[in-house]
């Protein structure tokens, strides 16, 4: 166990070393001088000066990137310029809300993505298996920007059971949080359960297929046993394991579902910070994500090797 | 088998995909869709049955009707010709942005995959590094560095989608290059990159033909995700993201301004899903 932990890091320490000199690059596509282009329209020269020693500009950019990463190791992603506020405290405090609608969806798509999946793989070529595989195609060809357009006209115009956008935080009414989420949670979850439906349908079809599932069957076990007790238990391993790998595509679509419902989330910082110009939000964001990414990546494996025996022989 | 019991056309492998692919009625349908968008891409000038950027300030947000087939928008411009219009943006964006994931992709993958050893080592840790990196996160923050236009949407879009392509040409190579074929090429003293480009390339291909048609579908959302934060086409030129972006505020008086757009969407990255679908069943060669 610690061997292969200490062997994940080892990989996980480089990749992460990358991160750092992809973000930090970014900031070099900026057009013409970046002290200029950071302090904004006004281009004041004391911020421009403030920028310039603060950078490091005048230094050469290995050095640069020196400065800059051993500032991140020690917690200091950059200050946003628009709002006096250090990066990291604007992460801490918009990532709970982006947390819970991931949370939500990711509960959504595990709901919808493995009872499809299920259903799919148990009645294999019937008109079960095409309904869920049409439905699978849809999730992922709809863009959740415009599910989420259409549900509002649906959902919240039309039938009016639903606030259209806008966000309550759970500590002021549970109940209106929870309403103010259920349309985003469902928008976003929407994609990854298509995903989970047909990572399910495949893993469920391969152990159907087993040795012991045909024992368990030929000892005369109900139907419904030998699938959710004996097939399923074993199809969960690489969909547990999946679930945390489509972290990234819940904070992608989180930034379009947070910008379409207007929830005050990490993507819509992302968003305001690229229309402010707020270049160091956008550094820090991705990079947070990226981390969070790897380290949730290094979580799964983990859970892989506990949950997989095999791994462990 | 004998030699001779083969078919002619079976002896064929493209063939033989194509006609696999012709049964698949799900990857016919796409094909079609996908034709039926290049035709009104190209088409646009002559099939747009008014300006997609001229306004009419008597025609502002009226209902689909006769005179404006999908109605029209908040300035009274017709919806169905900035569909029509649009389709050259998504159509564009998913195009040329895989052919950049392509064109920086597939020799990193074969170099890596072939040479091994530290260039690998370093390709392989740039790659995971970039997959670290939400994809649509990482393309918001690259066109937000090189700024908001459809030209830089798309090279975003593109260097954000390169590692999946990198990723997987290294791992068929790294399948290929063990063959006998090769070997035996090697044995005869060809090059290594005679080797590469005649040996191991053609035979990696299915698989990323397989992977650029779906990235196709994922980079006409990309485009229109960004273009519906602001950071693709710009307004005026039509795209099916910007028409979405200004919809959403007028989704309770105007809904058909959203309707059209984001079917189009839709309908587009099915198309290239399903013909993605039908193409990787295709080219299976377990799915004799």
């Amino acid at each position: 166990m610690l061997r292969f932990l200490l062997q994940r890091i080892a990989t996980i320490v480089p990749t992460l070393l990358f991160v750092s000199m992809l973000i930090f690059g970014l900031q070099q596509l900026l057009p013409g001088d970046p002290a200029r282009v950071l302090a904004g329209e006004d281009q004041d020269p004391s911020v421009v000066a403030y920028l310039r020693a603060k950078l490091h500009l005048d230094e050469p950019l290995p050095v640069r990137y020196l400065y800059w990463l051993n500032g991140v190791l020690h917690g200091d992603l950059g200050e946003s310029l628009r709002i006096q506020k250090s990066v990291l405290e604007l992460i801490a405090e918009k990532l709970p809300v982006t947390l819970q609608l991931a949370v939500m969806a990711m509960m959504v798509a595990l709901t919808i993505g493995v009872a499809m999946g299920i259903l799919s793989a148990v009645k294999k070529d019937t008109v079960w298996d095409y309904a869920a595989n049409v439905v699978a195609l849809w999730g992922l060809s709809t863009p959740n920007f415009w599910l989420g357009i259409m549900l509002i006209l649906l959902v919240s115009v039309n039938l009016g059971w639903l606030p259209a956008s806008g966000f309550v935080s759970p500590f002021e009414d549970l109940a209106a949080n929870l309403k103010s989420m259920i349309m985003p949670a469902f928008v976003l979850g929407n994609a990854i359960a298509a995903v989970l439906m047909r990572h399910t349908r495949s893993a469920m079809l391969q152990v159907l297929n087993a040795d012991y599932v045909r024992t368990a069957r030929a000892k005369g076990l109900e139907e419904r046993v030998v699938v959710l007790k004996h097939a399923l238990r074993n199809a969960l391993i690489p969909i547990v394991t999946l679930g945390a790998l489509e972290f990234g595509t819940l904070f992608s679509g989180a930034v379009l579902t947070e910008q379409v419902f207007s929830i005050p989330g990490f993507g819509k910082l992302i968003v305001d910070a690229v229309f402010n110009r707020d270049y160091a939000v956008v550094q820090g964001v991705v990079l947070f994500t990226a981390t969070a990414y790897v380290g949730l990546n290094l979580l799964a494996d983990l859970a892989y090797f506990l949950i997989n025996p095999r791994m462990r022989g | 088998m004998f030699a001779a019991d083969v078919a002619p056309a079976d002896r064929r492998p493209w063939r033989r995909a194509l006609r696999k692919l012709w049964r698949r009625r799900g990857a016919m349908l796409g094909l079609a869709f996908v034709v039926f968008f290049v035709l009104l891409a190209i088409l646009a000038p002559w099939l747009s049955p008014q300006d997609p950027l001229a306004t009419s300030w008597s025609a502002v947000r009226k209902a689909p009707s006769a005179a404006h087939w999908f109605g029209t928008d908040e300035i009274g411009r017709d919806v169905l010709s900035r569909v029509i219009w649009g389709a050259r943006a998504s159509l564009l964006a998913g195009l040329v942005s895989v052919g950049i994931s392509l064109a920086i992709g597939l020799p990193l993958g074969l170099f890596a995959g072939y040479v091994g050893r530290w260039p690998d080592a370093l390709i392989s840790r740039m790659t995971d590094a970039m997959l670290a990196c939400p994809f649509l996160i990482l393309a918001i923050a690259l066109a937000a560095f090189l700024g908001p236009s459809l030209t830089n949407a798309m090279v975003a879009i593109g260097v954000a989608a390169t590692p999946v392509f990198i990723r997987l040409t290294r791992a068929q190579v790294l399948s290929v290059k063990v063959e006998d074929y090769v070997e035996a090429a090697r044995a005869v003293g060809n090059s290594h990159l005679r080797i590469a480009l005649r040996h191991v390339l053609p035979n990696i291909l299915p698989p990323v033909i397989v992977q650029g048609t779906l990235a196709i579908a994922a980079a006409v959302i990309a485009e229109a995700s960004l273009s519906f934060l602001g950071l693709g086409q710009q307004p005026p030129l039509p795209s099916w993201g910007s028409m979405l972006n200004t919809a959403k505020n007028y989704v309770e008086n105007a809904p058909w301004m959203a309707v059209w757009p984001g079917l189009s969407i839709f309908l587009l990255v099915l198309s290239f899903n399903l013909l993605g679908d039908g193409l990787r069943d295709a080219l299976d060669p377990r799915q004799a």
